[in-house]
């Protein structure tokens, strides 16, 4: 029973972790209609951030607030130069935005790798190793401040959406672009501010995740696939539906690596995504109805 | 030793063109931009590699059948994957390139795991692989010009334009998605056997390689000209040379100069451009789609525009 508790606590524990992944990719699916495969590459970027400033002797939580901003710009300006002038663009390509991001994911990859070689890097703190006990489940401190933080932001996020005039624009762009237009919406600027977000938010799970993780180049391919399985999981452009996804995805990668071993987690997640595919089309959005 | 490379060149050139093409009539033709080439290249080439390895059979047998095999894989894929729209598709064939590819690490005693399978090339030298090349990169071309002169290929411009509207006018869309689908994975079987062949060795990570094979083959698509049968042709030798700069450090020019000056600045130039054949990809994407949206075949009016546009200005 004790190992299964602790199995359900790290997967939920890295389920927040998804979920904060997820939701910044469900934002940008939702308003642009586009995938970004970009997503788990500037995550690592953000991560990469985070090392710069820990070996400055900068707190890895602290970086949160330098690589935030950072990563919201560069967001901004790959929406604004590289995504929206496709749009205009007379071509037969069909998903041409969606490569585009996959050039810029290759580029960035490729770009971090001369700069700090193809090395593991990892941050020394003082809590990367450090758990504590509740009963006979342990949590590392880390995962845990990071699930604490994500569930701050998703909640943050939430309140921005549904309370202000800038959230309010966002989720009309997401459900009739033409309409919101004909609204007084200026949908250009809308998608320009919600590249950003989505940069932004999957930035705060980079340098959460930094001081337990490996910080590698390639390591974006892989974190773009799990935000894409997450949002699929939960519907596309459903942030709700993120948060299942993400704590589903955690839950199902901590039993599978335990039951059936390490060797399959990467499996797990794909499988889950080809049978949710298959039975249930437009995610967990259908169950949840919101 | 020279012809060797060229040699070498060539084939690498032909191969691409066989899976770039095969990629256009998918991606450029039906609309269904896959990103999962690499899947069905690795089927081919696991096809020529375990039939040798394990049962003896001639790697020739394997590039007849690398072909089918592949398309046995993606047929039920399609099946299940058609039903989605857009860029749905391209991320399932995502998907299934990564369970392929896990799946041949996994399955250690099958297929060798990581360590991959080697085999004795049937010629030592490379003219045979040459024209068998050749004859399939000639045998694809006429193909996809006879598919796309046909009403299948008619069928598949339509799907791509408007699929309800195909719909409506009783076009089974499913069916010749997945037709379409058949035709890319036999083209891209067939080339990873013959990789299987002419290189003789193959394990997971080259065979199932996003960027080397998927990326490679939707760069030779767009860079060429999508939705243009002899786009693919222009866009593998333009990725071909594009590669093969990189590789070669300019064709040795940077390490010459470094060399001759004595300036350990261009040695490190060299150094660096050889590693960054993945970065110049990653740049040739993002300003092909920004200047060349429909590639350099589709686009060749405006080239041609521009390029005369400046002539007359420079003149007057």
């Amino acid at each position: 029973m004790d190992v299964f508790l602790q199995i359900i606590v790290a997967g939920l524990l890295k389920g927040g972790l998804y979920a904060l992944i997820g939701i910044g990719m469900t934002l940008i699916m939702g308003v642009m209609g586009i995938i970004n495969l970009a997503h788990g590459q500037l995550m690592m970027l953000a991560m990469y951030v985070t090392f710069v400033l820990n070996a400055m002797g900068v707190d890895p939580y602290i970086s949160l607030f330098v690589a935030m901003p950072l990563l919201f710009l560069l967001g901004v300006a790959i929406q604004r130069f590289l995504l929206n002038p496709l749009i205009k663009a007379d071509t037969i390509l069909p998903e041409n935005q969606v490569l585009m991001t996959v050039g810029i994911g290759m580029a960035l990859t490729e770009i971090v790798r001369f700069i700090f070689s193809s090395d593991y890097k990892y941050i020394t703190s003082t809590y990367s190793n450090q758990t504590f006990f509740l009963g006979n489940i342990s949590f590392s401190s880390a995962l845990t401040i990071a699930f604490g933080i994500a569930v701050a932001f998703t909640a943050a996020m939430f309140f921005f959406l549904i309370k202000t005039d800038l959230g309010r624009s966002i989720r009309a762009t997401a459900q009739d672009k033409d309409a919101a237009t004909l609204m007084g919406v200026n949908t250009g600027r809308i998608t320009v501010i919600t590249f950003g977000l989505g940069a932004g938010l999957v930035a705060a799970a980079g340098c959460l995740l930094a001081p337990v993780y490996y910080i590698f180049p390639d390591l974006g391919g892989p974190f773009t696939a799990k935000a894409f399985i997450i949002t699929i999981l939960g519907g596309l452009g459903s942030t709700v539906g993120a948060i299942f996804g993400g704590v589903t995805l955690g839950l199902a990668e901590s039993m599978g690596a335990t039951y059936f071993g390490m060797e399959y987690e990467d499996i797990i997640g794909l499988t889950i995504f080809v049978l949710v595919l298959l039975f249930l089309p437009g995610g967990f959005k259908r169950l949840t109805k919101i | 030793m020279k012809d060797n490379y060229y040699l070498h060149l060539m084939i690498l050139f032909l191969m691409w063109v066989v899976i770039g093409s095969a990629w256009n009539l998918i991606a450029g033709y039906t609309g269904q931009v896959s990103f999962g080439d690499a899947a069905f290249f690795g089927c081919g080439a696991y096809t020529a590699g375990l039939l040798a390895h394990h049962l003896g059979v001639s790697t020739w047998w394997g590039l007849a059948l690398g072909g089918f095999t592949a398309v046995a894989v993606g047929l039920p894929f399609g099946w299940i994957c058609f039903r989605m729209r857009g860029a749905y598709f391209a991320l399932a064939t995502l998907a299934l390139n990564e369970v392929l590819r896990h799946g041949a690490t996994i399955a250690e005693k099958f297929t060798g795991g990581m360590v991959g399978i080697l085999i004795m090339p049937s010629f030592t030298s490379k003219v045979p692989y040459y024209y068998i090349a050749l004859a399939m990169a000639v045998a694809s071309l006429a193909s996809l010009q006879w598919v796309v002169r046909s009403k299948p290929g008619y069928y598949f411009v339509s799907i791509r334009e408007d699929q309800d509207a195909a719909e409506s006018l009783g076009i089974d869309t499913h069916l010749y998605k997945m037709l379409s689908l058949a035709y890319a994975a036999f083209w891209t079987g067939i080339a990873g056997a013959l990789y299987m062949n002419y290189m003789g060795f193959i394990d997971p990570h080259v065979v199932f390689n996003l960027h080397d094979i998927s990326i490679m083959a939707i760069l030779v698509g767009i860079v060429g000209g999508v939705g243009t049968v002899y786009g693919p042709a222009v866009g593998a030798f333009v990725m071909v040379a594009v590669q093969e700069m990189f590789r070669s450090g300019f064709f040795g020019l940077f390490k010459w100069l470094g060399d001759a000056s004595g300036s350990e600045g261009l040695v490190q130039v060299a150094k660096v451009l050889t590693q960054a054949h993945v970065l110049g990809f990653g740049i040739l994407v993002v300003v092909v789609i920004l200047v060349l949206p429909n590639g350099i075949v589709g686009d060749w009016p405006k080239i041609r525009r521009r390029v005369f546009r400046l002539g007359t200005g420079t003149g007057s």
